[in-house]
């Protein structure tokens, strides 16, 4: 397991090299949906990292336990458990957040950043590797998320994070806050993402 | 060796308890996961339940007079009064929410749930003080499909169901209603559309008589608010 990458290699892998959104495109159900809005955008990433760190960690604890055939049934069934949690957690204590994100957070249980993670790392390294692959990978998709969230909020209500920044005469442009709003953004900034990557290569 | 006895062969090596024994793992993390999950939900429903008890209470005014009249009430600073009780008819209990003003009785809202598409829905109906017209209606809790089913909470189409009346129930139609009876269903969400339309139609059917007993057969408190 020599060529294994280090936890802080995965740990900033996460981050943009790597970046789930951008780079690996996984997770995208959640990045479409829950982007209307910097808050909603930022409670969805808050509870991809709880269910992604706790994951990994119970995976990696007892990745010498698991057989081959029965992995993807274990992983499913750490993630449900802690997607759960997370769902009657804000039930409980965000109550209106968690009806403006509706089926969303349920659905964190099919967002293959997650089981993803479980296979590539937390099934095969250390649970400090894995705890930081986790950080460095949620950190990635939250920042994802707030690159969409910012765009779609601002342009479409002249508010960030609920608060006014574009002047009261700023027309809000409600395309964005719908759903193609996310695709428009989402596609814009991925092409940009690449661009600047192919740029960057280039140069090398 | 013939193919079925190759195969008879293999079963003998699986003692029994096989796949008990394979799948230890998976059965002991699914009792250890179940357990954590009961404990969670038995410290967090109460809670949760407050939280769309507060919710019902918020929205009764809004569902019996409207969403401006109700605005303009509270903004003069006058409340309902909301009495909640526990009525059992058809086999089901339901939360009826009797709502007063000036010492007068002003609707009820009906907690009704029932299945959806995707899960249960949870939903208020407001009608008038002789459950004769539906005032309102409010989704409490869906788990519909995303962009098609979830327009059920969209005030615009909700909306449809104000001052339809109760006495024929209510059917959801593709496109064109125009009956008294009729909904326009949701495209592409006809089987939701329709699922509303049935808990509202269940749960007035069994609960029309009984609230028009407790109007006529006041209770002793009804009594004492009438006096004053």
């Amino acid at each position: 397991m020599a060529d294994q990458p280090t936890a802080f290699e995965r740990f900033t892998q996460g981050l943009l090299p790597e970046n789930p959104v951008y780079r690996q495109l996984l997770g995208l159900c959640p990045t479409l949906a829950v982007t209307n809005s910097v808050q909603g955008a930022m409670t969805m990433a808050g509870a991809v990292l709880f269910v992604l760190l706790c994951a990994n960690v119970i995976i990696s604890l007892i990745r010498d336990l698991l057989k081959p055939h029965l992995r993807i049934v274990v992983f499913t069934l750490t993630i449900a458990t802690f997607v759960t949690i997370v769902d009657r957690f804000l039930a409980a204590y965000m109550y209106q957040m968690s009806k403006n994100l509706g089926p969303y957070i349920p659905l964190i249980i099919v967002n293959c950043i997650i089981i993803c993670r479980c296979e590539v790392c937390a099934s095969k390294q250390s649970v400090f590797t894995a705890a930081a692959d986790a950080v460095g990978q949620s950190l990635g998709f939250a920042l994802a998320l707030a690159s969409i969230a910012s765009v779609r909020e601002i342009l479409g209500t002249g508010m960030f994070f609920g608060i006014r920044v574009l002047p009261e005469m700023w027309p809000d442009w409600v395309i964005m806050v719908l759903p193609p709003g996310a695709f428009l953004t989402f596609g814009l900034l991925l092409g940009a993402v690449n661009w600047v990557a192919a740029r960057k290569k280039a140069g090398d | 060796m013939n193919k079925s006895s190759k195969k008879a062969q293999k079963n003998e090596n699986r003692f029994p308890g096989f796949f008990i024994v394979q799948a230890w793992l998976v059965l002991l993390l699914a009792s250890f996961f179940g357990a954590a999950l009961a404990g969670i939900q038995l410290t967090l429903a109460p809670k949760i339940e407050a939280n769309k008890l507060n919710e019902t209470l918020e929205k009764v005014p809004e569902l019996i007079l409207g969403a401006d009249a109700a605005r303009a009430l509270a903004e003069s600073g006058q409340a309902m009064t909301i009495d909640r009780q526990y009525v059992t008819a058809g086999s089901k209990t339901y939360s009826v929410f009797k709502a007063g003003m000036d010492n007068q009785i002003a609707g009820w809202v009906i907690k009704a749930a029932g299945q959806g598409y995707a899960d249960k829905v949870e939903l208020l109906v407001g009608t008038d003080t002789t459950i004769s017209t539906i005032t309102g209606l409010f989704i409490l809790d869906q788990k519909e499909t995303p962009g098609l089913g979830n327009k059920i909470m969209e005030p615009a189409w909700r909306g449809q169901f104000s001052g339809k009346p109760i006495a024929k129930p209510l059917t959801a139609v593709k496109t064109g209603a125009d009956a008294d009876d009729e909904i326009n269903a949701i495209t592409g969400a006809t089987i939701s559309s329709k699922a509303v339309c049935n808990i509202i139609n269940q749960s007035l059917k069994n609960l029309k008589q009984p609230l028009a007993d407790a109007l006529k057969n006041p209770t002793s408190a009804d009594n004492q608010q009438e006096k004053n």
